[in-house]
């Protein structure tokens, strides 16, 4: 099975190009205006785009999940902090979980 | 002080555990399907500690599993973790110019969807110790889960995986959604990306589009037409 070492090596060596070359071949300030506000959005569209509607799916029982995505919405929307959001949500799914599916 | 100092590093770690716990939870069930195709724990460690990418880790199990091309196996990551491309861009503007090549490709090698999260949202100057930081502690986690789920799938509870897959999504939550208050354009953005990744994901024939294309093309064309319609006015990042 070494040929499974060089997959390995392989997916990696593809994978890290793909990260370190904008982050070392861009090194200074991008002066474009469109370009400047498309990055300033992206972070949100990304996270916005990969968060629904996988997490829907992301516990065992759609209904946790469903439990879990309000809390964290609720607690977000009151600007608690990234702790309190993820432990609560992953905790009010629990607590479904626990009481709920038989 | 250029890289930041070690109060930085320990910023970072602290701001990682949310990540670290997600990440148990998805590198445990990692953990399992690799020991199930054939792989030592060892290999399955390894997998994990230099990819660090959880979509392109299961893709590459099937692929592995039959056995198939190294030329496939280039392609398959290559598309599905391009997103990072985009990411390590947005990062690029965060780096001062005194940030050198070195460090630069140390921050490269953490570059993942939660960990660009953190990082690109973090307040005032971003700096390599921190970045380094949050990369020790996930990466910490990505490979103990990894470890843990190769070795005996069968010890912790199935309910504390199930839950701990929400904990990345809402740390998600917690780092878009308050500035959906101040600012309706990034509501906007949030809410349209939202709904058409959701288009995408159960709408006949554009499901077959990968998760990880589907991530870049709505980030893409959403972010962009809020570039468009709403240029940003002065850095608001700093």
């Amino acid at each position: 099975m070494n040929k499974v070492y060089l997959y390995i090596l392989l997916m990696a060596g593809v994978t890290y190009l793909i990260r370190a070359l904008p982050l070392t071949l861009i090194r200074r300030e991008i002066k474009s205006n469109l370009i400047k506000s498309f990055l300033h959005y992206v972070p949100y569209a990304t996270l916005a785009a990969m968060t629904f509607p996988a997490i829907l799916s992301a516990t065992d029982y759609m209904i946790s999940s469903i439990v879990g995505f309000a809390v964290a919405l609720f607690l977000a929307l009151n600007k608690k902090s990234l702790l309190t959001v993820a432990g609560a949500s992953c905790f009010a799914a629990f607590i479904v979980e626990l009481f709920l599916i038989p | 002080m250029k890289r930041g100092s070690f109060r930085d590093f320990l910023e970072g770690c602290q701001n990682a555990i949310p990540i670290c716990l997600g990440y148990i939870a998805v590198s445990f069930a990692f953990g399992i399907e690799a020991s199930k195709i054939g792989m030592t724990t060892f290999q399955a460690a390894m997998t994990s500690l230099l990819n660090v990418t959880s979509a392109g880790q299961f893709s590459a199990l099937e692929l592995i599993a039959r056995n198939g091309s190294f030329v496939e196996l280039a392609i398959l990551q290559f598309i599905i973790n391009l997103r990072y491309m985009l990411m390590s861009t947005a990062l690029s503007q965060r780096l001062g110019p005194e940030v050198n090549t070195l460090q630069r490709m140390g921050i490269s090698y953490g570059v993942t969807d939660e960990i660009f999260a953190v990082s690109i949202f973090k307040r005032g100057k971003l700096y390599p110790m921190f970045s380094y930081g949050l990369i020790a502690t996930s990466v910490f986690g990505w490979v103990f889960g990894t470890v843990l789920g190769a070795v005996a799938g069968q010890i912790l509870p199935q309910i504390f995986i199930s839950c701990l897959g929400l904990a990345i999504y809402g740390m998600f939550i917690a780092i878009i959604v308050p500035d959906t208050r101040t600012n309706k354009v990034i509501a906007a953005v949030v809410i349209i990306a939202m709904a058409m990744s959701a288009v995408f994901t159960y709408a006949p024939v554009l499901k077959m589009i990968s998760s990880g294309f589907r991530i870049i093309i709505v980030t893409v064309v959403v972010a962009l037409g809020a570039a468009i319609i709403a240029p940003v006015k002065e850095e608001s990042h700093e």
